[in-house]
């Protein structure tokens, strides 16, 4: 006789057993530690504070090493860690333009003050296997250090706002919305698109944001100023009433000037796509600010036409961890729908059949 | 401010680092919040700040939440998948209540006092003291015709509904039947289209005037509703085509039951195959009693 | 702050305990329920008023009140809402002479869960007989006797049910008793 499969508890425990063996992999080779993951894939743990929306180096390292390298399980880690946090409050807006630099370039000018910094950068290397690396033990070379620039370097957009060249983004004291406490609603604020931005899924922004180079979107974007370094943090503890340093945090900014024709009230102008992620994620900033460009078309008066204008198209598919439980949801059981489809599907047939035949006599 | 996130004084909470059920004291109040409103505006989706949970999205969050801001010390929770206990996201489910809330469970219909529930109602017709919490993965029914929120949201402001007539008169006119066998839409009071969630339609009737008071939670789409109880509710037909529920014209081969929802089973690959309930609390309850007749 | 009397013995279990008393009032309208019977809230804020603002006001609910100086203190302490008009509140505890229904906020078409929730304090409510209720969350009739109902309430509940979805929401609470009225219940006198 036929009895009904039982066991899943058993089953759960036994595959999650089993998952935490393979993620130790052979354990004749060294663990890595999470201080290796935080140092030595740093990019990974840049992706997953960004996504995971957290700031917390050895936090994220420690969900890449737990989710075996998948950086969105990773990210998914830190963001459920982080629900769970007590909010102390908001903090000041970070000075970027005060940033301590390690990287800072400009494709619109060939040089500026604060000048043009290189910094630790993919860019230029020749992609070829560094056979060397799979040599352990090998030391390499320090860096050549130069001083650091006393010259400030100011920002970009600031210099062409100053000659009016570039539309003036409208400071507000307005305390801005959150996505972690409040759900997406439309239209959405320009911070909220933002906020959704900055934690949205690297690979959907960098294909929207390419998508918006080919002629799906007006955008004729130059990159006014890529800077990514560290930043203070600042907070105002009500009792106290004056912003205290909490301490220091790497980012990147990227600031994409962009054409604006002009309109019945304004004349012709560059607007900004801005771009501002956790880490050093050039790309992640780069395709940040193109998709924001897209979204303030509304506001500028274009026309909507491309995907990453339509802010509900955006916005309500940028998150990898909404997106990946919906779309793995799919291998959760659905016998049931399943069951009442094929019913329905049988009878549906039975009487086409039917009027086929009738047809036929 | 005295809100207090402390552990509980009766030490209910159970899992170290965490509140009572999981959620912090602020979100419990959002969603209870929401959870009255949508009470009193019955079928209407009430956008509310969902949270992440550890588990992934579209695997029950939505659920998650309201059971968790109903759920209390007293309560018996049953988690069902499929209409079984044993499902494995049930199970998974089911621990996660009892490690956070330290909650009593049961796999028996009749002893739960909150019946979480994925893709089913339990066969068992229902009382007024216990509370359906249905997981919802789309609550907007209007999705597959129009898919922008802000369109829809004015059509439900207007009870707009037209897109779906059309779309199911379209149906019969081209197959001779609405082709829609699961998340079957719903007039809930008269008012408000709603998707059921995706229950075969076979479970829609259960839905209307229902003693028990029905929540729905949809936690990626961060959208809360509710059917109070003895509330009318309608899915949606015409009259020359009347809303028929679907299920499988066989018996159970377990308990031989006529009138359940069935499961297929495939047990050969030489088209073998078999039928059981779906429901399979009720199943082994109706296996128990006649065993039992048969002894006496 | 030590004349403050304190709020639910367990914030947790005492919350959760009071929502499901308000949640199954709301869902079968006019039958009563107990809530708060341990608080002792300043005067003339009642027990079961201070259990449900004790449940679900909090910083991002706005509160109004008329319970005078020790019961805002209370509020203040406790729920940490901040206090505005009637007609500007998610919740407005009504202890004297109520506002009208109408003057409080209704939501709108699109966003009808916007529309106030009135907690109303009435002289008693007893079960069984005065006004009948019908609507959503009643099988027949549920009967319901107010002693201190507003002059002219049933008047304006009839103009608020008549503006579903929008409205008010009514909790009406009596010492540590409450009973509901959502905006959808039908209120025939007996």
């Amino acid at each position: 006789m036929y009895v009904a499969v039982k066991g899943g508890e058993r089953a759960i425990s036994a595959a999650h057993a089993w998952l935490e063996e393979t993620r130790r992999g052979d354990a004749a080779v060294p663990e890595l530690t999470v201080v290796q993951i935080e140092q030595q894939m740093g990019l990974a743990v840049d992706r997953v504070m960004a996504e995971g929306s957290c700031h917390d180096r050895f936090l994220a390292a420690l969900a890449i090493k737990q989710a075996k390298g998948d950086l969105i399980e990773a990210a998914f880690l830190l963001r459920a860690y982080r629900t769970t946090l007590p909010r102390f409050g908001a903090s000041e807006p970070l000075d970027t333009a005060a940033m301590r630099l390690r990287r800072r370039i400009s494709a619109t000018y060939k040089d500026l003050p604060g000048g043009q910094v290189l910094g630790p950068t993919f860019d230029y290397t020749h992609r070829l296997l560094d056979f060397a690396l799979a040599a352990e033990g090998v030391e390499r070379a320090a860096a050549p250090e130069a001083p650091t620039p006393v010259e400030s370097a100011p920002r970009v957009t600031e210099l062409l706002a100053r000659e009016g060249l570039m539309q003036r983004e409208v400071a507000e004291d307005a305390e801005p919305g959150d996505l972690t406490r409040q759900p997406l609603t439309f239209p959405a604020e320009r911070p909220v698109r933002l906020q959704n931005l900055a934690r949205g899924d690297e690979g959907f922004l960098l294909a929207l944001g390419y998508s918006t180079q080919r002629g799906y979107g007006n955008a004729h974007p130059f990159v006014g100023e890529i800077r990514v370094g560290h930043v203070t943090v600042e907070f105002t503890p009500p009792e106290l009433g004056f912003p205290i340093e909490l301490g220091e945090i790497g980012v990147t900014e990227c600031q994409m000037v962009n054409q604006f024709k002009g309109s019945r009230t304004e004349p012709p102008q560059f607007t900004r796509g801005y771009g501002l992620v956790f880490g050093h994620g050039e790309r992640r900033a780069m395709a940040m600010s193109l998709v924001d460009r897209g979204l303030r078309a509304a506001e500028l008066g274009e026309d909507i036409t491309a995907p990453a204008q339509n802010a509900e198209f955006v916005l309500y598919h940028s998150d990898n961890i909404e997106a990946t439980g919906f779309v793995e949801h799919l291998k959760l059981p659905h016998y049931v729908d399943f069951q009442s489809e094929l019913e329905n599907l049988r009878t549906i047939r039975r009487s086409a059949e039917a009027a086929i035949q009738e047809a036929a006599e | 401010m005295n809100t207090s996130e402390a552990p509980s004084a009766s030490g209910a909470t159970t899992l170290e680092g965490y509140n009572f059920a999981y959620l912090d004291e602020a979100t419990k109040r959002m969603i209870r919040r929401a959870l009255l409103k949508a009470v009193a505006i019955p079928g209407h989706q009430i956008p509310f700040g969902g949270r992440e949970m550890p588990l992934p999205y579209g695997w029950g969050t939505g659920g998650i939440q309201v059971t968790a801001s109903i759920l209390g010390p007293e309560d018996r929770l049953k988690v069902i998948d499929q209409g079984s206990d044993d499902t494995t996201n049930a199970i998974s489910i089911r621990r996660f209540f009892t490690r956070v809330a330290g909650v009593a469970t049961t796999e028996h219909t009749a002893e739960a006092s909150v019946i979480q529930t994925r893709h089913r109602i339990p066969e068992r017709l229902l009382r007024e003291d216990q509370i359906m919490v249905y997981q919802v993965p789309q609550p907007e029914p209007l999705f597959r015709l129009e898919p922008r929120r802000v369109e829809t949201k004015r059509l439900h402001a207007l009870a707009d509904y037209g897109l779906m007539h059309v779309r199911l008169y379209e149906d019969i006119a081209r197959l001779g039947h609405i082709a829609k066998a699961y998340d079957y839409p719903v007039m809930v009071n008269g008012r408000y289209l709603m998707s059921p969630s995706p229950i075969p339609a076979f479970d829609n009737p259960k839905m209307d005037r229902m003693p028990a008071l029905q929540l729905f939670g949809a936690g990626r789409e961060k959208r809360i509703y509710a059917i109070p109880p003895y509330t009318d509710v309608r899915s949606l037909d015409f009259e020359d085509h009347p809303f028929r529920p679907i299920r499988a014209p066989q018996a159970c081969a377990l308990c031989g039951s006529r009138d359940t929802y069935l499961d297929e089973v495939i047990t050969d690959d030489r088209g073998g195959r078999l039928f059981v309930c779906s429901d399979t609390d009720f199943c082994a309850e109706r296996q128990a009693d006649a065993a039992k007749e048969a002894a006496e | 702050m030590s004349a403050l009397t304190p709020g639910f013995a367990d914030p947790v279990l005492g919350a959760q305990a009071a929502f499901r008393a308000v949640l199954e009032a709301m869902s079968r309208p006019g039958r009563i329920v107990t809530a708060g019977s341990a608080l002792r809230p300043p005067a003339p804020m009642n027990q079961a008023a201070a259990a449900v603002l004790l449940t679900l006001a909090d910083a991002d609910t706005p509160l109004a009140q008329d319970a005078g100086a020790d019961a805002e203190a209370w509020l203040r302490f406790h729920c940490g809402a901040p206090l505005v008009a009637p007609g500007a509140a998610s919740f407005v505890l009504a202890t004297g002479a109520a506002p009208a229904l109408a003057s409080l906020v209704q939501g709108s078409e699109e966003e009808p869960q916007n529309g106030a929730t009135l907690i109303l304090q009435v002289a008693a409510l007893v079960a069984g007989e005065g006004w009948r209720l019908t609507g959503p969350g009643i099988e027949t009739e549920h009967r319901l006797r107010v002693d201190g109902a507003p002059e002219g309430f049933l008047a304006a509940w009839a103009a608020n049910r008549a503006g579903f979805p929008c409205g008010v929401d009514v909790v009406l609470c009596a010492g540590d008793r409450l009973a509901a009225l959502p905006r959808t219940v039908s209120i025939a006198e007996s």
